[in-house]
């Protein structure tokens, strides 16, 4: 049994931490992205597809894999980084980019099938009226797109938070820095430490069922916005 | 009189007066013909019409910038909007052109005045706001600013779909189906609209359509299209009196045509109708058919080819069909119908004349006046 001793909740705000901020980065890449993937059709845009969703469908494992050779002492992003004086492996940074470029594939799918249902007439309409291509996406495509866009962030979220195999890899289990919940509990158990092991499965279970219904009632129960019924 | 009909090119109307001038030359090529057009709009409203899917939509887009031909000049004032030859390309936002889409496309998550201050985005909030509310009393729908497209009908859409293009100033107005979207009763009050907004609106107008009267009511000047191609252009009385080609008889509505030989200066053969037709004007060229609309035709009171009977011929009624005002009489020329129901002409009467000689005996005698036949080459 564990010894009774106060709660370490680091995990917690560690996994919120990187939750929040991977989910930022991948709102604006994968806006990004399905912004430029709505105005290049064609064959060769299948690539880029192909690479956006590729970190869903490859084991975590293998993403942390391809990342710990990007960003370690020999990899590319690493030695630019060695250059400028500083490394993200084993540091809080690397939970943020493993949770990021895990969630990405969730968003750029959701955002680019929200943006292409966007009725392209609204668009043209702007246009003629003036706008640049910037307030045409500002003001017309992403609002009309925004609740496909907002179930993207949410369904970003949860799997960033749910984030396991990458992060061990590319950030190990540094308590207090780099442990999150899901790294939390996977060493509890080892550790036969059960009684933490089933507290963070609970903490897990309330956020991703508080984000997943939350994420129904805004999408379904609100409606897709006020406005969106013609 | 028949050299204004047919695409004129660069024969541009410039001069004092005319605040704004449109000239097009394009060609497109679309999967089942290339959209090849030339014309040039002053101020007068000019109609497009054309049946579904001759290229009038896309003729529009490619003025407006939303699509761009293969090859093609497009002048706007002093402004040159495209010239492929020399690498110009004006993007839509910077063309100035307002367009009204066919389903209005008012942003739905903006309120009407949202909408209508669209364009005014660099201008004062105060001069911004003043401008949105001069432009709804403008197209009679001030009443409707705080409210969202969702919660207006199909007219009040229209009438600040309008107002949104208009509040942009633009130099050019082109008008993509704007009444097919609603009702017939809305149609007439939206059409006074349009004619309002066309009189006050000092640049040129474009308005597509495929309906022949709305074309006819709103459009002093037609251009009709066929399978991209322009088939005539000109003034409407012109081309609606006197078709010059078949093709475009048809396309403004001419039910009656028939293959036709010169007989002598005057007088023609109409070889599917089995009669020769004495015409008003003396033939100026070649002859491939002769045609008259179905509400031209006239019946004589008896068959008495005297001086002034020209052109009389007896007919039998084949089979009718009503609208509330008028009817349409299908009838056989020369001889009683067969069972095969088959007719010669189309003739469009008012039900009150109709009345008068309902009962008659047949056969009545048709009367096709050289007034309003019409020939056309082959």
């Amino acid at each position: 049994m564990a010894p009774l001793e106060a709660t370490d909740w680091s995990p917690l705000w560690i996994s919120l931490k990187t939750s929040v901020t991977a989910t930022l980065i991948t709102l604006v890449a994968g806006l990004a992205a399905a912004a430029w993937r709505e105005r290049h059709k064609g064959p060769s845009v299948a690539l880029v597809d192909g690479i956006c969703l590729l970190p869903m469908v490859l084991p975590p494992t293998v993403v942390g894999f391809f990342l710990l050779l990007l960003f370690g002492r020999s990899g590319p992003l690493g030695r630019l980084l060695l250059q400028m004086g500083t490394t993200v492996i084993f540091s809080w940074p690397a939970t943020v980019i493993a949770a990021a470029v895990v969630a990405f594939p969730l968003m750029y799918l959701s955002a680019r099938a929200a943006l292409e249902q966007v009725d392209s007439h609204f668009l043209e309409a702007a246009r003629t009226l003036g706008a640049s291509e910037w307030r045409v996406f500002g003001q017309i495509a992403l609002p009309l797109a925004w609740p496909g866009v907002l179930a993207g962030t949410i369904l970003s979220f949860a799997r960033a938070l749910g984030e396991f195999g990458a992060t061990l890899m590319l950030a190990g289990n540094i308590p207090g820095r780099t442990a999150t919940i899901p790294i939390a509990i996977y060493f509890a158990v080892e550790a036969d430490d059960l009684r933490s092991a089933f507290a963070w499965c609970g903490a897990d279970v309330v956020i991703s069922l508080a984000l997943l219904s939350g994420l129904y009632y805004w999408t379904h129960a609100r409606g897709p916005a006020r406005w969106a019924r013609r | 009189m028949a050299s204004t009909i047919g695409p004129t090119r660069g024969g541009l109307r410039a001069g004092p007066g005319v605040d704004m001038a449109l000239e097009v030359h394009i060609e497109k090529k679309l999967a089942e013909f290339t959209l090849d057009v030339s014309f040039a709009a002053d101020n007068e409203p000019l109609g497009i019409l054309g049946p579904s899917g001759a290229g009038k939509t896309m003729l529009l887009r490619c003025i407006a910038g939303l699509d761009d031909p293969n090859r093609g000049r497009i002048i706007l004032g002093n402004h040159t909007l495209l010239d492929t030859d020399n690498g110009v390309r004006v993007p839509a936002r910077k063309r100035r052109i307002g367009m009204l889409f066919q389903h209005y496309a008012l942003f739905p998550h903006q309120s009407v005045r949202d909408n209508v201050g669209f364009s005014l985005g660099r201008l004062p909030r105060a001069a911004r706001e003043q401008r949105v509310r001069a432009t709804l009393a403008q197209v009679h729908a001030a009443d409707l600013e705080p409210r969202y497209p969702r919660h207006l009908s199909g007219g009040e859409q229209q009438r600040v779909a309008l107002a949104r293009a208009l509040a942009s100033e633009p130099e050019a107005l082109l008008l993509d189906e704007p009444l097919s979207a609603l009702d017939t009763h809305l149609r007439s009050q939206m059409e006074a609209q349009l004619r309002e907004t066309f009189l006050a609106y000092r640049g040129p107008t474009l308005l597509v359509t495929h309906n022949i009267e709305e074309a006819y009511r709103l459009g002093a000047r037609l251009l009709v299209l066929s399978r991209g191609h322009v088939a005539a252009f000109g003034p409407r009385e012109e081309i609606f009196r006197r078709p010059p080609s078949v093709e475009v008889a048809l396309l403004t509505g001419c039910k009656n045509i028939s293959r036709a030989r010169a007989v002598s200066e005057s007088l023609v053969e109409a070889i599917d109708w089995g009669c020769r037709l004495r015409l008003r004007q003396a033939l100026s060229g070649p002859v491939g058919h002769v045609g008259i609309r179905a509400h031209h035709i006239d019946f004589a009171e008896s068959f008495d080819p005297g001086p002034g009977e020209e052109n009389v011929f007896p007919c039998w009624l084949a089979s009718s069909s009503e609208t509330p005002f008028r009817i349409t009489l299908y009838l056989r020329l020369h001889k009683p119908p067969d069972e095969s129901g088959n007719y010669d002409l189309q003739a469009e009467v008012f039900k009150e004349k109709w009345e008068r000689f309902r009962d008659r005996p047949l056969p009545w005698h048709v009367r096709l006046s050289p007034e309003w036949l019409f020939v056309m080459p082959s």
